[in-house]
């Protein structure tokens, strides 16, 4: 599904990935694990299409297309799902509005009619419930005055409504409570499909105790510097980063 | 000089001879300003000399008085001398014959704004049927407003037909002399709308009616006066589009509304005027008085206005609180792409007892326009237990425009409550890649927290005219970003 080949991206001139390689297949989950700065986020933003990051190398495909040469709302309706480290808030426009939206603008790309209200409303109602999410958060602007828990969760909820190929969720562990992570580790787990690729980004191990991955890489200075099955993770947790580092740097 | 009278009242009359169909193409006045020039429009329209000395009392005023020079705005100085101050209707010759022949970018922003077809000929100036510029048209449902004893016809047409109404009350809330453009319009005005909503009816349908510009160099004068007696209520809605023009016009039009006891006014506008290209080049300079009075108890007056259009935007629709209880309100969005400027907001004078006023004010900028709110909320000595509320928002989208506030506030009476609240952002970046990671477009995206921005004015609107504001802010803001 997702095939990345020696990707350099640099922003304001500092190569950030240097010649990563990553593929994934439908159906998997893959892990990406590292220390702050290694690129973690980055790889994420450059694969949904931040124009802030300038690839300078190499390829990236989605089922066979070349990604890289798509816009970003392109690359949203062809599947692929970024759950943000950081949701932005956008005032006074509703959430359901957003969510709406993003539904329409996508099938509309498949070539459908746009979702009927009622069954939008029942549907989001239904994800929301699965989430432990209020209804009322249909109603507020988007992100706006949510609690970090709440804007993760609100990532999941559409990410449940665009039913992606492929999401991407950026450090989606962090700022949370056991509690919340437990329902958006649910949520996620509920995704798990054999026609869906996700890929976690993620500082700790903890969150890969509730999202079992397939596959877990460590990223070091831009380039996967080792990867290998869930115990990889494990064996970080004990022995940190400069394991890794370490290994690599040999 | 009695020659040319002699002549004008022969175009008049051939026009009645044969119809609107008549060729009247050349009635447009000489350019330039003097006395013969408002005898001549006076006369042109067969007004009852009381008019023409109102007209002429108004332009000697003008005469004495400066072009102000405080808004927030900047523009070359006009010459009033180089305009012409009457343009009669063109002949259909000078038409487009169809839709066809009309300018595709033109018929191409109407489809964008869903305008309906037949609507589309009219506002694009296609000899269909009898539109005119400066010559009302004439309304459609006169005959059911007619049985409800509403009167809604041009201004010309009230000056003949109710000249006691007219002369009670035209000038009654803006004064000649009010300020320059004011008294420039009461001096030349060339029509507009007059409605009068007898006692306790409430109108059966909302008033509606299209001003457009047509004619190049003609200064556009509109002259609407509404009142709604004791106890009555009417809605009514005030929309514009000019068809692209080079040179910048000049719109100066008043409008009155006087609200008796318990009576109620609800008037709407969405302007969309021709604002200039992406240069700045060309758009309307649209400098508009607008106030109303509630000059009865518990009467109410509510000012709506989306503004996308115009070069430069100047007014302040207003309201006077004379009676007791009587209440205020100004629901305006203010949108200003490329080189446009707006200086605009309300004024709110409390007199009466326990009256009341709300203000909410969005302001959106992109491009290189510059925005300012002015508003003013006077308490006088005598209003007690006055109350308002302002809320005045700004939005920027981009580096390069600016919005300005300048809210004054004259509190002269110890228990009024004034409150005001001001809020400044910015689309950013972050919110953008957000919605197009969700699939959605940067444009639709911006359209969409524009929108949002807006929508405690939109929701004041009238149902249809809300759809058409909200298109009509797409439209506006095309290509505002990236």
């Amino acid at each position: 599904m997702l095939e990345i080949k020696d990707l350099k991206a640099s922003i304001g001139g500092t190569e950030i990935l240097r010649g990563l390689s990553l593929s994934a297949n439908a159906g998997e989950v893959h892990a990406i694990m590292g220390p702050n700065g290694s690129g973690k986020s980055t790889l994420a933003q450059v694969i949904a299409g931040h124009e802030d990051y300038e690839v300078t190398a190499g390829s990236v495909t989605f089922k066979g297309e070349n990604l890289l040469e798509l816009a970003p709302e392109e690359r949203a309706r062809e599947g692929i799902f970024l759950g943000f480290q950081y949701p932005v808030e956008i005032a006074g426009v509703n959430n359901a509005y957003l969510l709406k939206a993003a539904v329409n603008a996508k099938r509309k790309h498949q070539g459908l009619g746009e979702i009927d209200a009622f069954e939008f409303l029942k549907l989001a109602k239904e994800k929301m419930a699965l989430l432990g999410m209020d209804q009322k958060f249909l109603h507020r602007g988007v992100n706006e005055g949510f609690s970090g828990g709440e804007k993760k969760r609100n990532e999941i909820l559409q990410m449940a409504m665009l039913e992606p190929c492929l999401a991407i969720l950026d450090e989606t562990d962090s700022g949370l409570d056991i509690d919340a992570l437990r329902a958006v580790a649910e949520g996620v787990n509920s995704l798990r499909s054999p026609d869906r690729a996700i890929i976690l980004v993620t500082h700790y191990q903890r969150l890969l105790d509730y999202i079992e991955p397939d596959h877990v890489h460590v990223l070091s200075d831009g380039r996967i510097a080792r990867s290998g099955d869930k115990s990889l993770a494990l064996a970080l947790e004990e022995k940190g980063y400069d394991w890794i580092r370490e290994a690599a740097n040999e | 000089m009695a020659s040319e009278t002699e002549n004008i009242e022969n175009l008049v009359n051939r026009r009645y001879e044969h119809g609107f169909v008549t060729d009247i193409a050349t009635d447009t006045m000489p350019p330039g300003l003097d006395e013969d020039v408002v005898r001549a429009i006076s006369a042109r329209k067969k007004e009852p000399e009381f008019m023409l000395e109102w007209r002429l009392r108004a332009y000697r005023q003008w005469r004495e008085m400066q072009e102000p020079e405080w808004a927030h705005v900047h523009y070359p100085p006009i010459d009033f001398e180089s305009i012409s101050y009457y343009a009669a209707p063109k002949s259909d010759e000078d038409r487009p014959k169809s839709l066809d022949e009309v300018d595709p970018k033109l018929l191409e922003t109407y489809d964008k704004l869903g305008i309906p077809l037949h609507e589309r000929a009219r506002l694009a100036g296609v000899a269909v049927d009898a539109v005119f510029d400066s010559v009302s048209v004439a309304t459609t449902f006169k005959e059911k407003l007619s049985e409800a004893g509403v009167i809604f016809c041009p201004f010309s047409e009230a000056v003949l037909k109710h000249p006691e109404l007219v002369q009670k009350y035209l000038g009654s809330v803006v004064p000649q002399r009010d300020n320059f453009y004011a008294a420039l319009n009461s001096a030349v005005f060339s029509d507009g709308s007059f409605v009068y909503i007898p006692k306790g009816v409430r109108c059966p349908m909302e008033l509606s009616t299209y001003f457009r510009i047509n004619a190049a160099n003609t200064g556009q004068f509109e002259r609407t006066l509404i009142i709604a007696d004791e106890g009555s209520h009417v809605s009514y809605l005030e929309g514009c589009t000019a068809p692209m023009r080079d040179e910048n016009q000049l719109h100066a039009a008043v409008v009155e509304l006087v609200a008796l006891g318990d009576a109620e006014i609800k008037y709407s506008t969405v302007q969309n005027w021709y604002p200039g290209d992406e240069n700045g080049k060309g758009g309307i300079y649209n400098f508009v008085t607008k106030r109303g009075d509630c000059r009865g108890a518990n009467s109410k007056i509510s000012w709506t206005q989306v503004e996308t259009g115009s070069a430069i935007t100047w007014k302040y629709p207003s309201c006077i609180l004379r009676g007791d209880n009587s209440v205020g309100e100004f629901y305006s969005v203010a949108v200003t792409n490329n080189f446009q400027q707006a200086d605009t907001g309300t004024k709110m004078i409390h007199i009466g007892r326990n009256t009341s006023s709300t203000i909410v004010s969005k302001g959106i900028s992109a491009g290189h326009a510059q925005q300012a709110y002015r508003g003013l909320v006077r308490v006088m000595p005598q209003a007690s237990g006055a109350r308002n509320h302002t809320q005045c928002d700004s939005l920027l989208i981009g580096k390069e425009c600016g919005a300005h506030t300048f809210p004054y506030m004259e509190i002269k009476n110890p228990s009024a409550k004034v409150e005001h609240e001001a809020t400044t952002s910015k689309i950013s970046a972050d919110q953008l890649f957000y919605c197009r990671q969700r699939g959605i477009s940067e444009e639709d995206a911006v359209n969409m927290i524009v929108n949002g921005f807006c929508k405690e004015v939109f929701k004041e609107l009238p149902m249809e005219f809300a759809v058409e504001a909200q298109a009509l802010l797409s439209v506006s803001l095309e290509g505002a970003v990236g």
